[in-house]
């Protein structure tokens, strides 16, 4: 692809390069079409800014190590920081990168234009050690204080058998706890005010309405939260490192662990980049019975986060009744695919296996059912009059701050935006589906529920169209590059064999390049950013989830409101703190 | 009664109390659970009632802890505080007409008094922990003692003009004509949130609240002394329903079955009430729970005093005419 012809022209580039000249910019191609720009260190600052209006999202930023990569594009130097900007309202995407030199003197801070961006550059700084000039506070966000060392960097090691032998003494256990303590002038928090002491509460990393291992440390006056401190980290397994050794097939089961709640959707994401990479084409009925999967774990995702968000402000009972509701739906997923939260079930180039017989009276089943019960929850839970007290107007945004702080599906819909990838940028055969997109208008915790409980009717929807229209013909492409190869003439001629039995043990040669897929996800919009160096493993993947940037936006929205808000204002956001580390 | 019947009644009523309290626990996971489309506990023995042995074993064979930080003396004090607080109360319920441990003619303001001494045990226990959740809670339990503790006393004012007496006896038997939770309902109505309130139950369960305060005022609290809070908060629950049956339904009286037989089976159904009000409603927040106190419910029960004063004053009237 680095030799391929620049293509697509967009009107955000022809404006960049009047503005500030050729010799600024120099464009890279992808195998995604996304314009991408390399520009100085100095000027990045003022490119981002003037591109800011235009793309009001920072959708994501992240390192890339070019040290080892034979396929450099030429722009690029040791670092790359990759900034990918979103405009919403039309539909459109650039990615702007920046050059870094190791031990240079790093790139100027973008915390200035998008609020959203201090956590990712902290998180770039933890990973690649990146320095980033004139950020607030550069310290570590997903490594504990004590780490050595920056882990995506090529020469960090990957597996714990390739260090010394872990153990942990009394005197280390002690060390490390020490390095947990909140100390709030590292916040630029004060400890009293003139007439009182702020008490400094630790809500996490376990406490039973934190939905997994997430920590804020409050600083409170009484019960009012004046500031908040999320703290993340905790359930990080360096899912982006493991894909740098696994095969482009072998990571797929590692996807489905990223938001755990939603299975098959991580895959979606992460084959939709793969085959964009590849080029492959995934045949028709491969595409629907992906859409109808997607969908199922939708209603599944959003069941769990119907049950807890009712839960989380006290009503006991609706979470065993979704509960229950889920675990049909996962009888239907296990009969589909064998598998139940993590089904790992979508392959390169198409899915594992055709639909079972009887699929159709599984599904349909199921969708006859459900909306009976989601009438009885809406009696049951969104209409009570006090856990509408509970939720009405606490924890609001606006459309314009969810965008500055990268907030994407559902809880961006619930501000007003009417947004949803699905319909403004169809992938993997939306364009086909008729389906509404519920919006909110209020933003807070009460439409972020309502606009999830919408969403699963028209995930019912989509199911049945599936349903009522699923083509006929393969489940897999032809295509020599898809996983597991095809395996029907391999024992009549030799070449399919060698074939077969290569992409089996190494693994498909998935061609040099990069491209990013951003689908709408459970939780938002989550992106599989992959860069290929011609091998048969991933030079970089990056993952942008939906989680992550929601929960660095929870200060904002919860200073001035009571623990108990903070509570209802968590289980409306609906994260997943594997989702969040990674 | 004898001294000696008095006495023995006294100590079986103890036993049938805290008997009750922990049958309580298994019945209110069963009774949950098949609400909630589950099992609850229903492996051990009969329907699973074994569970309340083997709950009992496990809390009784728990290392007895004391947090090193907290205030040692209060802490061990606090639960057993609403333990006897609330078997005290019960002293003056009238099971029957002669079955009764209490009758005196304050009978009313004693139970009053016992449920209030109640509170100081949540209070204690969040305050002597030395643990900031438990300081929550205990701070929302005081803010809770506040706003409730005035109207609960006042809603039971009406009963007591209707009756001229404080004595629980003398209340059940003015109910031979009608029961009180006709011409009280309102009286009715806000006593049963107070009582829910003071048992510290879902939805007035802010001082525990699970999902924000972890355990609350009893978060540093395990083993015999945790069991203690939940026995005072089980006991609790009976208390109020014996109380609500006395005040409001008639207390023993009913046709055919013996009197015994009636209280039991009002007080058991007023505990299933209660029970199925936990599955069903969401926590408000606790400055909410304040403003319903004080809003709501204090006018609420001024309101049934005028009302029932006026009611009182036009049937004295008639009878003097």
């Amino acid at each position: 692809m680095l030799h391929a012809q620049v293509t697509g022209t967009s009107e955000a580039v022809d404006d960049l390069f009047a503005r500030f000249g050729a010799a600024a910019l120099a464009r890279q191609a992808t195998a995604d079409d996304t314009p991408t720009l390399w520009v100085a260190p100095e000027q990045l600052l003022e490119v981002l800014a003037h591109l800011k209006p235009r793309f009001p999202m920072l959708l994501d930023l992240f390192g890339i190590d070019e040290r080892h990569r034979q396929h450099k594009p030429t722009a690029a130097g040791d670092f790359t920081v990759v900034y990918h900007l979103l405009n919403l309202a039309h539909p459109d995407e650039i990615r702007v990168k920046v050059a870094v030199a190791d031990g240079g003197s790093g790139v100027p801070s973008a915390a200035g234009i998008w609020p959203n961006a201090n956590w990712y550059e902290r998180e770039t700084w933890d990973m690649f050690g990146i320095e980033f000039s004139g950020h607030p506070n550069l310290r570590r966000i997903l490594l504990p204080p004590t780490w050595e060392g920056h882990p995506l960097r090529k020469e960090h090691p990957a597996r714990a058998t390739e260090m010394p032998p872990f153990s942990l003494d009394d005197d280390k256990q002690a060390m490390e706890q020490e390095a947990l303590r909140f100390v709030p002038e590292q916040w630029g928090m004060a400890r009293a005010t003139d007439d009182a002491q702020f008490m400094f509460l630790n809500l996490g990393p376990n406490h039973p309405s934190v939905h997994g291992v997430f920590r804020i440390a409050l600083q409170l006056d009484g019960e009012v939260i004046v500031d908040a401190v999320p703290d993340i980290g905790y359930h990080h397994r360096g899912a982006e490192k493991m894909a740098e050794r696994q095969s482009w097939h072998s990571f797929i089961p590692y996807t489905d662990r990223i938001d755990y709640l939603a299975g098959v959707m991580n895959n979606h994401a992460y084959v939709l980049a793969v085959e964009k990479l590849a080029g492959i084409e995934v045949p028709e009925r491969a595409r629907v019975i992906r859409i109808m999967l997607a969908e199922l774990f939708r209603i599944c995702s959003h069941l769990v986060f119907y049950g807890t968000f009712a839960q989380d402000v006290g009503q006991m009972s609706p979470v065993f009744y979704m509960f229950a509701d889920r675990e049909r739906l996962f009888g239907i997923i296990e009969a589909i695919t064998g598998g139940r939260m993590h089904p790992a079930w979508f392959r390169i180039g198409g899915v594992a296996q055709d639909l079972p017989r009887g699929w159709q009276r599984l599904v349909r089943e199921f969708i006859d059912f459900l909306p009976a019960r989601l009438d009885h929850y809406q009696a049951m839970a969104m209409d009570n009059s006090i856990l509408k007290q509970r939720t009405v107007g606490i924890g609001s945004y606006s459309v314009a701050e969810a965008l500055e702080w990268g907030i994407t599906g559902p809880a961006l819909r619930a501000a007003g935006m009417d947004f949803d990838l699905r319909r403004d940028r169809p992938y993997g055969g939306y364009e086909q589906f008729e389906f509404e997109v519920p919006v909110g208008h209020r933003g807070d915790a009460y439409d972020r529920a309502a606009v999830r409980v919408e969403e699963i009717r028209q995930s019912l929807r989509i199911v049945r169209q599936c349903l009522d229209n699923m083509p006929e013909g393969p489940y897999k492409s032809e295509h020599h590059l898809t996983t597991p190869p095809p395996k029907e003439r391999t024992l009549q001629d030799i070449e399919t064999l060698i074939h077969h039995f290569l992409h089996v043990s190494w693994g498909p040669v998935i061609p040099a390049g990069e491209a990013s897929f951003p689908i709408e996800a459970t939780k938002g919009i989550n992106n599989y950013h992959l860069v290929s160096d011609g091998g048969t493993t991933s030079y970089r993947t990056r993952i942008r989830t939906p989680s992550f940037p929601a929960l660095q936006q929870i200060p904002l929205i919860s200073r001035g409101l009571m623990i108990a808000d903070l509570i209802a204002i968590i289980a409306s956001i609906d994260f997943v703190m594997a989702d969040v580390d990674r | 009664m004898s001294e000696l019947g008095t006495v023995t009644f006294g100590l079986l009523l103890i036993a049938a109390a805290v008997g009750g309290a922990a049958v309580l626990t298994w019945f209110e996971r069963r009774l949950l659970g098949i609400w909630q489309d589950r099992y609850g506990p229903d492996r051990l023995g009969p329907l699973g009632i074994g569970q309340v042995v083997a709950d009992m074993l496990k809390l009784l064979t728990k290392d007895d802890w004391v947090p090193p930080f907290s205030d040692r003396f209060v802490f061990v004090f606090a639960p057993t505080a609403i333990v006897v607080a609330m078997l005290l109360g019960f002293a003056v319920v009238p099971f029957a007409p002669q079955l009764y441990v209490l009758d005196i003619n304050i009978g009313l303001l004693f139970f009053l008094g016992m449920t209030s001494l109640a509170v100081y045990s949540v209070l204690l226990g969040g305050l002597a922990s030395n643990n900031k959740y438990a300081l929550l809670g205990g701070l929302r339990s005081a803010a809770q003692m506040v706003s409730y503790e005035v109207f609960m006393g006042l809603s039971l004012m009406g009963v007591v003009m209707l009756t001229g007496s404080f004595s629980l006896r003398a209340i059940v038997e003015a109910q031979r004509d009608l029961w009180y939770c006709v011409p009280q309902v309102l009286g009715l109505f806000t006593f049963l949130i107070a009582g829910i309130a003071e048992s510290h139950r879902l939805p007035f369960d802010l001082p525990e609240a699970e999902h924000e305060l972890t355990a609350g005022f009893h978060t540093e609290y395990g083993g015999m002394k945790f069991a203690m809070f939940m026995l005072g908060e089980y006991l609790g629950l009976i208390l109020i329903s014996c109380m609500i049956t006395t005040l409001f339904f008639g207390g023993w009286l009913g046709p055919w079955l013996p009197p015994l037989l009636w209280f039991c089976l009002k007080t058991f159904a007023l505990i299933c009430f209660f029970v199925l009000l936990r599955g069903a409603i969401p926590r408000p927040r606790y400055d909410q729970l304040m403003t319903l106190g004080w809003k709501y419910m204090l006018p609420l029960t001024l309101l049934n005093l005028v009302l029932t004063g006026a009611l009182a004053l036009l049937l004295e009237g008639q009878r003097h005419v």
